[in-house]
């Protein structure tokens, strides 16, 4: 029977456009698949593919015509051998019983690389909670899991004896002794090396870098020993280990101790990288990590340390690897960020909301396996999308981003994906450099009204 | 140390079993069927055997890029290890890991490993979850001059030595590393001698003598299973081949002193043993072992050859566990 062809959107803020061309004429043979028309708006033009197979049985709209309602019928189809009097009929008909044609470009390609097992569903939390400062709900969350499991323990420069370079081992030596929180030598490739060593032989190591910039020490281990050894044994034997420690700047100590790893780690498939922002999220996340048999890579971040957050009272309180959380709802632009850019992001978006712009924020939590779903989802609602991290701009979180949404949502995207990072320098000295170095709220305004088309 | 006649026919049996092993697995690179990078481990059996030979399933060895040798010596079985090789899904990394990665978790050889040094901190690591067992476990680790240059050479000791990890190291000094000669990158020639620094026993064996090798890990054994921590033993030694073998690759070694080493071949000596001081070995004997231990490695290429290749969906398995 004969159905109707409406005018696709091109995004869902398109309201009408123009029919450039017909490429089928009235009597064509079309398949499946066809390009039967080009439509135009003054962003972009596109083929209008069909859906269906039959006979184009009448234009009901002229090629050139401008301020064609989106969803309004422009051409009938007819079945092979139908009858053409089935046009009128057809063509009066209410739109709402006709097929969509397709946009060629809507479908979403396949995920790139095989995912990692199925993400368990957050339960949002509702039970009682404390103030702790977030070094605490790190510690708690150790201790928790090394009270709950004998094969974790921890080892690192500093972490026994003096509790910790950051405090954050406070008390651990005390309550389980010396055999399960160890000092090391200052030497990252090789504790590095023996957390691995031990994690084949089936024990649980959390193994702390005083720093993360130090790690880069010990990443042929993290890479080739730790994060490869499942895959190059053939699924003998994993590696259930925890790297964690600060990432990313601190304040006033140049270049060397000041950059971040997210891009590093999440780059090299077998690694998970977790890098949160609140006390909760850091407990919630630390514990999934421990309990993980895989290789996780936990980001921290020094300056966080000492900010107080509501941490749940529940030594089963887990927040699942590979989930992000929509800290802040919007609908005019997507704000993404990890870590300590996470509360810059906040900062970005109350000011924004002072302009009468609503963004939404989104914590990812989890660099890898990222939350795709979540980000397209919202950027399919806001069509604008901000990335924001304290890291490099060359092959950074961002490019990822841009990337992703390019793929599977470029047509709902209303600009150009915005990308702040910290600058491409090596972290300079003095205060006033380093502040020009790394990404500030307002930079994150600036792009989000600049994605807005607002000044 | 006294080893039964019988034992000492199971080292002979064993190191006979690595070279053919890698004289087949050379011709078969040679012929294309092995198309992945071969390190031969011809020459140098008897570090492998004496060692190995003291250890049980429970004990764990990591292994070097030239690891056939130490993977045959844990007991690992031949056709997994040549169908690996052949990049076949019944091999022990289903084909994924090859020459360099085998691994067998279920004896305790951890892995070979394709970074020269790079098992060093691993061997401590399963040194201290052996100790934290409690239940005697010895951890061993093989290298070569190469890595006795690294850094983690030097911090896997120290952490060794003042933990008191029940493991020991085996150094296979084999004179060169893949073109340079080892007396143009060690500070003085004896690796062993860096024990000194540590306050462990630094000891210099015969690496082609296997009743010294045998006796020299005896002994680091028994001072690692006691708690008293790690020793380091030098293995004099010397590889036949090339640093791999890829044709035509050059190799800057003396031919006089490649036929030199050869004369002091680790399992002639040990048949020469059996036969004249113990009076219990002949060469017909050595013959039969050998066709047997030959029709072994044809059983292996043929079980090889006869294995499919991964399934493509393969490439996307065992990335992460569950």
């Amino acid at each position: 029977m004969a159905t109707q062809i409406l005018m696709p959107a091109l995004s869902p803020t398109m309201t009408e456009g123009t029919l450039a061309k017909w490429l089928k004429a009235e009597g064509d043979q079309v398949s499946s698949g066809d390009i039967i028309a080009e439509i135009e708006t003054d962003k972009a033009t596109m083929e209008v593919e069909a859906v269906d197979e039959g006979i184009m049985g009448k234009h009901l709209v002229a090629e050139g015509s401008e301020g064609v309602a989106v969803n309004s019928p422009i051409a009938v189809l007819l079945d092979d051998g139908e009858d053409a009097s089935a046009v009128d009929s057809v063509a009066a008909a209410p739109a709402a019983e006709a097929v969509e044609a397709a946009p060629t470009v809507a479908a979403e390609p396949k995920a790139a690389q095989p995912a990692a097992a199925a993400v368990p569903e957050e339960v949002e939390w509702s039970g009682p909670t404390k103030t702790q400062s977030l070094r605490e709900a790190l510690r708690d969350g150790m201790a928790e899991e090394m009270r709950r499991d004998q094969k974790v323990f921890l080892m690192g420069e500093e972490v026994a004896q003096y509790q910790g370079a950051y405090k954050v081992s406070q008390g651990m030596l005390e309550e389980f002794g010396a055999k399960r929180v160890i000092d090391t030598p200052i030497t990252e490739h090789g504790f590095a090396g023996i957390g691995v060593g031990a994690a084949y032989m089936g024990l649980k190591p959390i193994v702390e870098f005083m720093t993360f910039n130090f790690a880069m020490q010990a990443i042929d281990q993290i890479i080739n020993s730790a994060a490869k050894t499942l895959y190059m044994s053939g699924g003998q034997m994993g590696c259930p280990i925890v790297f964690r420690g600060p990432n990313g700047a601190a304040a006033r100590v140049g270049a060397q101790h000041s950059q971040c790893y997210a891009s590093w780690y999440a780059h090299c498939p077998g690694l998970k990288v977790v890098s949160p922002y609140s006390g909760a999220d850091s407990k919630g996340l630390l514990k999934a990590a421990i309990r993980d048999p895989n290789p996780v890579i936990f980001l921290e971040n020094e300056l966080l340390y000492g900010e107080s957050f509501e941490v749940p009272e529940d030594d089963d309180f887990i927040v699942p690897i590979g989930k992000a959380r929509i800290v802040r709802s919007g609908t005019d632009v997507t704000l993404t960020a990890h870590s300590l850019m996470v509360g810059k992001a906040i900062k970005a978006a109350e000011a924004l909301a002072e302009e009468g712009i609503s963004a939404e924020v989104i914590d990812l939590r989890t660099i890898r396996p990222l939350d795709t779903e979540t980000i397209i989802n919202s950027v399919k609602k806001t069509n604008r999308i901000i990335s924001c991290e304290e890291g490099w701009p060359f092959a950074g979180i961002g490019s990822e981003i841009s990337a992703l949404v390019m793929e599977q949502a470029f047509d709902w995207l209303d600009a150009p994906v915005g990308r702040i990072a910290g600058l491409d320098i090596p972290m300079p000295y003095a205060a006033n450099l380093e502040k020009l170095a790394l990404p500030q709220v307002e930079h994150i305004v600036d792009a989000a009204k600049a994605a807005c088309y607002r000044t | 140390m006294d080893i039964a006649p019988e034992k000492q026919r199971d080292m002979l049996r064993q190191m006979q079993t690595i070279r053919r092993f890698e004289e087949r697995a050379s011709d078969d690179y040679h012929a294309g069927d092995i198309y992945g990078v071969v390190h031969c481990y011809i020459g140098e059996e008897a570090v492998a055997v004496g060692v190995c030979s003291h250890l049980t399933d429970d004990d764990k060895i990591i292994s070097t890029h030239r690891g056939h040798g130490h993977c045959i010596a844990k007991g690992a079985d031949l056709n997994r290890m040549m169908a690996e090789l052949y990049g076949r899904e019944t091999g022990y990394c289903k084909g994924k890991g090859g020459s360099m990665h085998i691994a067998d978790f279920g004896i305790g050889m951890l892995g070979a490993n394709g970074i020269v040094a790079g098992g060093l901190p691993i061997i401590a690591g399963a040194g201290l979850a052996a100790q934290m067992d409690g239940q005697g476990g010895v951890a061993v680790c093989f290298f070569g001059d190469g890595a006795s240059n690294a850094g983690p050479f030097h911090e896997s000791i120290n952490i060794a030595a003042k933990w008191k990890l029940p493991i020991f190291y085996i150094c296979e000094n084999n004179l060169h590393s893949a073109q340079t000669p080892a007396s143009k990158t060690l500070a003085q020639d004896d690796v062993a001698a860096r024990a000194t620094g540590y306050g462990i026993p630094g000891v210099i064996v015969d690496g082609n003598d296997i009743f010294a090798v045998h006796e020299a890990a005896g002994a680091a054994v028994a001072r690692a299973r006691a708690g008293e921590g790690p020793t380091l033993i030098e293995c004099k030694t010397y590889r036949w081949r090339a640093h791999t073998e890829r044709p035509g690759q050059p190799d800057h070694r003396d031919p006089a002193e490649i036929e030199a080493w050869k004369k002091t071949d680790p399992i002639a000596r040990l048949v020469d043993h059996l036969k004249t001081r113990q009076g219990q070995f002949s060469d017909e004997e050595f013959e039969a072992m050998d066709a047997e231990i030959l029709g072994t490695i044809q059983a292996s290429v043929e079980f090889s050859k006869a294995s499919p290749f991964p399934a493509p969906e393969a490439a996307l398995e065992d990335l992460f566990a569950d």
